[in-house]
């Protein structure tokens, strides 16, 4: 109320800081590669990246879908244990063989979305409560069906974890495919053009005749597919299917990325190309202080000063 | 919707418009579904209890009841704070890790004497709870996402503390911490009875004072709250702040109680805490909520705990099935009779 008035005076600065929240992720990515490149050893190898890439694609790609849902004013905290239930379900039918065992990870995932999606939009409960209930429930169901860590011998699951094209992990190329289709999806499709327009004002969407259910509807059922890719991907790298500790706390990682990329948590606005750099600053970030030997706590308390940076500097778009 | 304290003015001016054609069947259903709200958390209590006490021997015994209600106890100090900010329309993520923090800086300063242990998890907590309250009230950052800060940054903090998780402080017998964590009081644990002071304590709070009232003012409607002159900035800050010293005591009883701060306690004991709360009636949106159902809801979770432990053939996993197909049962249930009441 008060920042309306203030809005007017000074110009400059409000100009910086709009040009902060939409490349300042790209610059921190930067700075953080620049200072890499000076300060630690072996940092500009192949070896180095890939590794990087590696980690980061199943944050990636479970942030992706995360946007999509911020965008619609949600969240979804259920998205950890969706990967754990997608890597008992796969341990549990990779016997049928490795395509079975994926078709029935999706219909896994797509029930668990549908959950979601059908307590926001048809019965109308708060999104955090309505995924929260299913993030408590989905990992107690993953750790019934597979009690615990299992290894898998499947050459294709393998190949999926460890092969590549041209030096090109199969994983950082379904991450990035996938960015790709969202990006598409959210700049050029007609759903959406929808899900901005449901998180930019719901009742206003309601009013113009939109879909409104049947978008939110898909957009969790899409968060939990996407969330179910990332967990089959980590469980096809572990060579081993983990439901106790797979996922944990990724719902954290991926909102983290989502909101340092300058998507704001308020809805109507969707960036992509942040995202991902949201989650490759996160990851950089956590590499360097790993390999400066500072321990973990020290990482997790600058990614806790990280978010709320981050957070404070998209403040001012997000309130109208 | 709701500005006010109770929920009384709620139910009068929206039986108003339908008070001409059907009075006396919309006013009992409508009386009905504010009963289901409030106490169905409590009707099914009572139906799990009796079933567990005919089905399983062991239930009903003085040991496993003074069992189950110290474990709860814990949780429900938790759930107390929980409730506050549930009703100003925030949440608290951070409980979990300022629990475990509370249990290690309790047991680290039980060194210096059981004073410093009592204070310093209470101090460092509440400051912890305060930076919270500050950056939602003051820079209006979203409560969550502040919160989920806070909860990285606390057990960052924790881990520093105890050499990365390597060291565990004890905490010594016959000390006064000790004695206020595994005594007992007329055959129930101290835990328990400082629990039920606590929650005696913040109903009148909540219900008597005008503290209390702008909590409920706050999260009905922030605006409305603003215009009549309730603080509402101060009142969030208050409210985070008690939340972070209630998880630090919390934490700091129950590392009294196993007589170690255990660096690993507190994992998802946030989500714990608000599906007690949500079981108990309290609105997510804010606004309305009931200290009682809290305890309510954090009895019914332990009570469902302790009956699939003693079920020796089911896992222990199945009690995070039990407990989110019931969350998603309750949440349901309040958003359908939220709208009947709403549509009356």
């Amino acid at each position: 109320m008060a920042e309306a008035t203030l809005h007017t005076a000074p110009l400059d600065k409000a100009r910086l800081l709009q040009w902060l929240q939409t490349y300042g992720v790209y610059a921190g990515v930067a700075l953080l590669l620049v200072v890499n490149t000076v300060i630690t050893p072996h940092f500009l190898s192949a070896e180095n990246f890939r590794t990087q890439a590696v980690q980061v694609a199943p944050v990636i790609i479970v942030a992706l879908g995360m946007a999509l849902v911020i965008g619609t004013e949600g969240v979804d905290l259920s998205v950890g244990a969706v990967m754990a239930l997608a890597a008992s379900v796969t341990a549990l039918y990779l016997g049928y063989g490795l395509l079975p065992a994926l078709l029935v990870v999706a219909l896994f995932a797509a029930g668990a979305g549908l959950a979601n999606g059908a307590l926001v939009a048809l019965v109308g409960v708060q999104p955090i409560v309505a995924t929260l209930a299913l993030m408590v429930g989905g990992r107690g169901l993953a750790l019934v069906l597979l009690p615990q860590l299992k290894d898998l011998h499947n050459p294709g699951l393998a190949s999926l974890g460890s092969g590549d094209i041209a030096g090109i992990p199969y994983l950082i190329l379904i991450a990035a495919a996938l960015a790709l289709l969202i990006a598409f999806v959210v700049r050029r499709t007609t759903f959406g053009r929808r899900l901005l327009a449901i998180g930019d004002s719901r009742p206003a969407a309601q009013l113009a005749g939109l879909p409104v259910r049947r978008v939110l509807i898909v957009v969790y059922v899409l968060s939990a597919l996407l969330a179910a890719v990332a967990g089959v991907l980590a469980t096809a790298r572990l060579q081993a299917s983990d439901p106790t500790s797979l996922g944990n706390l990724m719902e954290l990682s991926a909102i983290t990325a989502v909101v340092v990329g300058g998507t704001p948590l308020s809805g109507g606005r969707v960036n992509i190309g942040g995202t991902v750099a949201g989650a490759v600053l996160i990851q950089l970030l956590t590499a360097t202080l790993i390999k400066h030997d500072l321990p973990p706590s020290w990482t997790q308390i600058a990614q806790a000063i990280v978010i709320v940076c981050a957070v404070y500097a998209a403040r001012g778009r997000g309130k109208r | 919707m709701t500005a006010t304290g109770t929920d009384t003015p709620v139910t009068t001016a929206s039986n108003e418009p339908t008070a001409a054609s059907e009075p006396v069947g919309s006013a009992r259903s409508e009386r009905l579904s504010a009963l289901g709200q409030q106490h169905g958390a409590l009707a099914v209590l009572v139906i799990v209890v009796l079933a567990a006490s005919f089905g399983l021997d062991s239930f009903a015994t003085g040991d496993n009841i003074a069992n189950m209600a110290t474990s709860s106890a814990f949780l429900a100090i938790v759930a107390l704070g929980m409730t506050f900010v549930i009703i100003t329309g925030g949440i608290d993520l951070s409980v979990g890790s300022l629990f475990a923090l509370g249990g290690v800086l309790a047991a680290w300063g039980a060194r210096h004497g059981s004073l410093l242990a009592l204070l310093l998890p209470l101090v460092v907590c509440g400051a912890v709870g305060l930076v919270n309250g500050l950056l939602v009230a003051r820079s209006r950052l979203a409560p969550f996402i502040v919160t989920l800060a806070a909860m990285l940054g606390a057990r960052g903090l924790l881990l520093a503390l105890t050499d990365e998780g390597a060291d565990t402080y004890l905490i010594g017998k016959g000390t006064f911490l000790a004695h206020l964590g595994q005594g007992t009081t007329l055959g129930l644990g101290n835990p328990v009875w400082i629990t039920l002071a606590l929650f005696v304590a913040g109903a009148v709070v909540l219900r008597r004072t005008r503290f209390g009232q702008h909590v409920y003012a706050v999260g009905g409607n922030e605006d409305a709250a603003a215009l009549m002159g309730a603080p509402v900035a101060r009142t969030k800050i208050l409210v985070y702040t008690m939340s972070g010293v209630l998880a630090g005591l919390a934490g700091a009883l129950n590392a009294a109680w196993l007589a170690s701060g255990v660096t690993i306690l507190g994992n998802g004991m946030e989500l714990d805490a608000i599906s007690a709360v949500v079981i108990g009636g309290t609105l997510l949106t804010g606004g309305l909520g009931y200290l009682s159902g809290s305890l309510v809801g954090v009895l019914l979770l332990k009570v469902i705990q302790n009956v699939i432990n003693q079920i020796g053939s089911l896992d222990s996993s199945y009690q995070q099935v039990v407990s989110g197909a019931f969350l998603a049962v309750v949440v349901i249930a309040q958003t359908w009779l939220g709208r009947r009441r709403q549509l009356m």
